[in-house]
């Protein structure tokens, strides 16, 4: 019964995502039952759609730029948590956290309030990747938390005690063993950047991201095959960096011997 | 002990090589988001005539937001609307959790969660556009039900309305509400669960009695991490609310991008932001006052 | 001279006190031991001479030169972690050799003290193992390569056997024995365990809330405990109420003693009165009691059958609770049974009174 259960819950979690490439493949120009026919002609709109190629470039520098820089604010608060005890703790490890459970329309109107109205300044990809730096890097937080617990302390302290000195032990023992946490850090904030919408609607200059795009495509229902067709694709990629993430992030489980307790969050 | 352990001389050099290091992404964050949040406190204070900005403090906007029936409307549907999403998603996800945490092998728990979490993490608009395509007149359900003579007339409750909200954020905050049920249930010693067999429970029993309250976190947790953003959703209203599945994101939007009314919107934001974190503690409130007094 | 110095050491956190005013001299070659329950401040100690703790005040001497400031990488020290922090990354050969990274040494020279230090904890053709795929006993001998191949002044090993099973953790016992007779390195061990300090060491210091109770060789920490807390600690020892005034002992069941000064710890008055369970001897049809020892008439209370021999409860006439006494299991000899009247043989000279104040 529970079985039956969670498969019909599967079912309804997939659905969306199997009528992707339903609809992509469809020859039809409506997006309804019954299908009409097999075609490849939506997918070769794409490859000249340059609007389209523009924006996909804007999303994956912002999504690069963003993975990095949220990793390596991740790498600091997560070391700072971990490893070290000071007054204020909890409290700065929190407020780091909170853009996980704030609003994304808070965060886009109050960064737009202040770009915009306050400091004069224009729109451009460098406010989305602020933005987006702010929500990834409690998620890379969160991720290599997990990497630093599972690192022994006494690893660094025998490699001190054995002549390295602080930064050589971090170099040559603390980086490669949370060097899969970093990973998988790095390609979970690309993806949630690469796909978010309402910050970069918001904060979007002439500059369209892909959702914005996207977006901008759904209004034109003679447009929306093409989507499905450019949706299949990212669904492929997502699973695809999601898979490498996943993998990497259990070869850290492995490699620090540590048994497997679950995912990322 | 550990307030002790503060104050030792050695401690010290370690918290300042803690503070150093936090500094940074706590810099950031109180940059880009506390300094950000005061100034749309501070905005919403201010007024705006057309292109001008009248920076005088006034309560003007909280008058006109408490006056004006829609805003109270949108903002109480808000809430009608993240209230319902959350507990429908919370109940649908319990017997996920609990299934992966209970009847998975331990190896294969990682690739459950997984599966559970891909969906998640694939193109957020697509899916909401999906549902409009899935739930539509002429859509997937509608067909399908027709194709095999359930249903004569295409259904019509489903689409345009707060229903289609319902089921389209109950899909999108699915793995938010797993996940903290089944960290939850893992947690619970399973010699627990034989020792209440043991002194006489039957399995029913021992769920409600043993199981339910020390998942009480984890569902706590889940509430707060569905409902929360499930208020400020902007997206899953506008592509399949209708008008009547408007709901308060959508007026500050409109406010910020299309009245050009910044401290009207600022105001709206500060109102439900208010009324999300006092539900939310009152929530915590309530449940720590439970633990405390009853369930075990 | 000795090769490390402690003098006066202090080290709080704040009002905690982790460790009062300590000072012990450790000579070269010395086998070392601090014993203790936890948070006696055992490992604190350790790590301070390690480099990983500074103290409060007080000052750390190793081969002469004060420590104070030095960081741990630059101590001639190095340790066994109790978790033995084997690079999970590395190669047998590569966490043996981490030390050597920034020596002199060539390649190959490199290569042959890793051999060495492998053959010389009997892991020899292990070098290419992933650490991963280590047993328990295994991971300990890697740690002891690693550590042993700088050459150290002193070795440092933080309850290096308390992950080893008792079989393993006996084997090993002897091993560090030989190992550190044949390297000649003066060796420190943090443990809990009062039977492997005793085993292993050639002097012991017991530890308790920051202080050294007793630093004193085995035999004398077994038999004349400092204190009743030093006497609890190691091995058993049984406790009746007595009263002593100057060298006369009234003990509840054993009757007047009159003390030698060895015997007295504390001030006069009411006192606990210790007993070690070999001290005593249930007299058997077959024995006759030595003439300077004395008979007390008891019953069984209770026993415990260890095979080779059991240890008594045994509730002598007149006394408020029993005392425990260890009698070896000889061929022919029966084991008697809750009960039965047993002739409990002690001898005067083995007791100690331990005075109020201790």
């Amino acid at each position: 019964m529970l079985r039956a259960y969670v498969i019909v819950f599967l079912l309804f979690l997939y659905a969306p995502i199997l009528l992707l490439p339903v609809f992509a493949f469809n020859s039809g120009t409506v997006i309804a039952f019954p299908l009409d026919g097999f075609t490849l002609h939506w997918f070769a709109e794409l490859a000249v759609t340059k609007a389209l190629h523009e924006a996909v470039v804007n999303s994956l520098i912002i999504a690069a730029v963003t993975a990095v820089i949220s990793t390596a604010l991740g790498v600091a608060a997560a070391r700072a948590g971990v490893r070290y005890r000071f007054p204020g703790k909890a409290a700065a490890l929190g407020l780091i956290m909170v853009p996980l459970v704030l609003p994304e329309i808070i965060v886009a109107v109050s960064l737009l309030v202040v770009v915009v109205q306050i400091m004069g300044w224009d729109l451009s990809m460098g406010t989305i990747i602020a933005a987006h730096v702010l929500i990834c890097t409690p998620f890379a937080t969160a991720i290599l938390n997990a990497s630093f617990q599972n690192l022994d302390p006494s690893l660094e302290e025998a490699a001190v005690d054995l002549g390295e000195s602080r930064s050589s032990t971090f170099r040559l023992i603390t980086l490669p063993l949370i060097m899969p946490g970093i990973i998988a850090a790095l390609l979970i904030s690309f993806t949630i950047s690469l796909d978010e919408f309402i910050i970069a609607f918001f904060l979007s200059g002439s500059e369209p991201t892909l959702p914005v795009y996207i977006w901008s495509m759904l209004r034109f229902p003679r447009l929306i095959p093409v989507v499905m067709a450019l949706g299949t694709i990212l669904v492929v990629l997502s699973v695809l960096l999601l898979t490498l993430a996943e993998i990497s992030r259990r070869r850290g489980l492995r490699r620090a011997g540590v048994k497997d307790k679950g995912g990322f969050l | 002990m550990i307030d002790q352990i503060e104050t030792g001389a050695r401690v010290n050099q370690e918290a300042k090589r803690g503070w150093v290091l936090v500094s940074v992404p706590l810099f950031y964050t109180i940059l880009l988001m506390a300094a950000p949040l005061t100034a749309i406190f501070v905005f919403s204070f201010w007024s705006q005539d057309f292109l001008t900005l009248d920076t005088t403090m006034t309560l003007k906007n909280y008058r006109e937001a408490f006056s004006e029936p829609l805003y109270a409307e949108l903002l109480s549907r808000s809430i009608g609307i993240a209230g319902a999403v959350t507990l429908v998603t919370v109940v649908l996800a319990f017997p996920v959790a609990y299934f992966v945490s209970f009847h998975v092998a331990p190896e294969r728990k990682s690739l459950w969660l997984f599966l559970i979490t891909i969906p998640f993490w694939t193109s957020y608009l697509l899916r909401i556009f999906l549902w409009k395509v899935i739930l539509g007149f002429n859509g997937v359900l509608n067909t399908s039900l027709q194709g095999i003579g359930f249903i004569e007339e295409p259904l019509t409750f489903i689409l345009y309305n707060a229903n289609a909200v319902v089921i389209t954020l109950a899909h999108a905050f699915a793995p938010f509400a797993i996940l903290p049920i089944f960290v939850a249930l893992e947690k619970i010693d399973r010699s627990l669960l034989e020792a209440a067999r043991d002194l006489g429970e039957n399995a029913v029993m021992t769920f409600v009695r043993v199981t339910l309250p020390l998942a009480m976190p984890g569902v706590v947790a889940a509430t707060l991490i569905v409902f929360i953003p499930t208020v400020g959703d902007y997206v899953t209203p506008r592509l399949v609310g209708g008008p009547n599945g408007l709901m308060i994101a959508n007026m500050i939007q409109t406010q910020f991008l299309r009245l050009n009314n910044a401290p009207m919107g600022a105001a709206l934001a500060v109102i439900a932001m208010t009324t999300v974190t006092v539900m939310a503690l009152l929530l915590l409130a309530a449940t720590r006052k439970w633990m405390r007094g009853g369930g075990r | 001279m000795s090769l490390i110095s402690i003098e006066n050491v202090h080290k709080h956190y704040g009002d905690y006190h982790a460790l009062r005013d300590i000072n012990l001299e450790v000579g070269q070659g010395e086998f070392f031991s601090l014993l203790g329950p936890s948070g006696c401040g055992k490992t604190t100690l350790l790590r301070t001479i390690a480099g990983f703790e500074d103290v409060s005040s007080g000052q750390v001497r190793i081969g002469g030169a004060s420590m104070i400031g030095v960081p741990a990488n630059q101590r001639p020290t190095n340790m066994v972690f109790q978790s033995y922090a084997i690079f999970p990354h590395m190669s047998v050969a590569e966490n043996v050799g981490f030390g050597l990274r920034k020596s002199s040494l060539s390649g190959a020279e490199k290569a042959t003290a890793v051999g060495e230090a492998l053959e010389m904890v009997g892991l020899n053709g292990f070098g290419a193992r992933a650490a991963h795929a280590l047993s328990g006993g295994q991971r300990q001998r890697v740690a002891l390569a690693r550590a042993l191949i700088l050459k150290p002044k002193v070795l440092l090993l933080d309850e290096p056997l308390s992950a080893l099973d008792k079989k393993m953790r006996e084997q090993m016992q002897s091993e560090l024995r030989r190992l550190q007779r044949q390297v000649g390195i003066t060796f420190i061990l943090v443990t809990h365990d009062q039977e492997e300090a005793l085993i292993m060491s050639d002097r012991i210091a017991v530890m308790f809330d920051g202080k050294i109770a007793q630093l004193d060789p085995p035999p004398q920490l077994y038999t004349r405990p400092a204190n009743r807390q030093v006497a609890e600690f190691i091995g058993v020892m049984t406790f009746l109420p007595g009263n002593r005034r100057a060298d006369t002992l009234e003990v509840a069941g054993l009757g007047h003693v009159t003390l030698s000064p060895d015997q007295i710890i504390g001030a006069e008055g009411d006192v606990r009165v210790g007993l070690r369970p070999e001290s005593m001897t249930i007299l058997f049809d077959d024995m006759a009691a030595e003439p300077s020892n004395r008979v007390a008439q008891g019953t069984v209370e209770d026993l415990a059958y260890y095979g080779d021999m059991t240890m008594y409860e045994v509730r002598l006439a007149g006394a408020p609770r029993p005392v425990t006494v260890s009698m070896r299991n000889l061929p022919g000899r029966p084991v008697l049974a809750r009960g039965d009247a047993a002739r409990v043989v002690w001898d005067p000279a083995a007791l100690m009174a331990f005075g109020p104040v201790d």
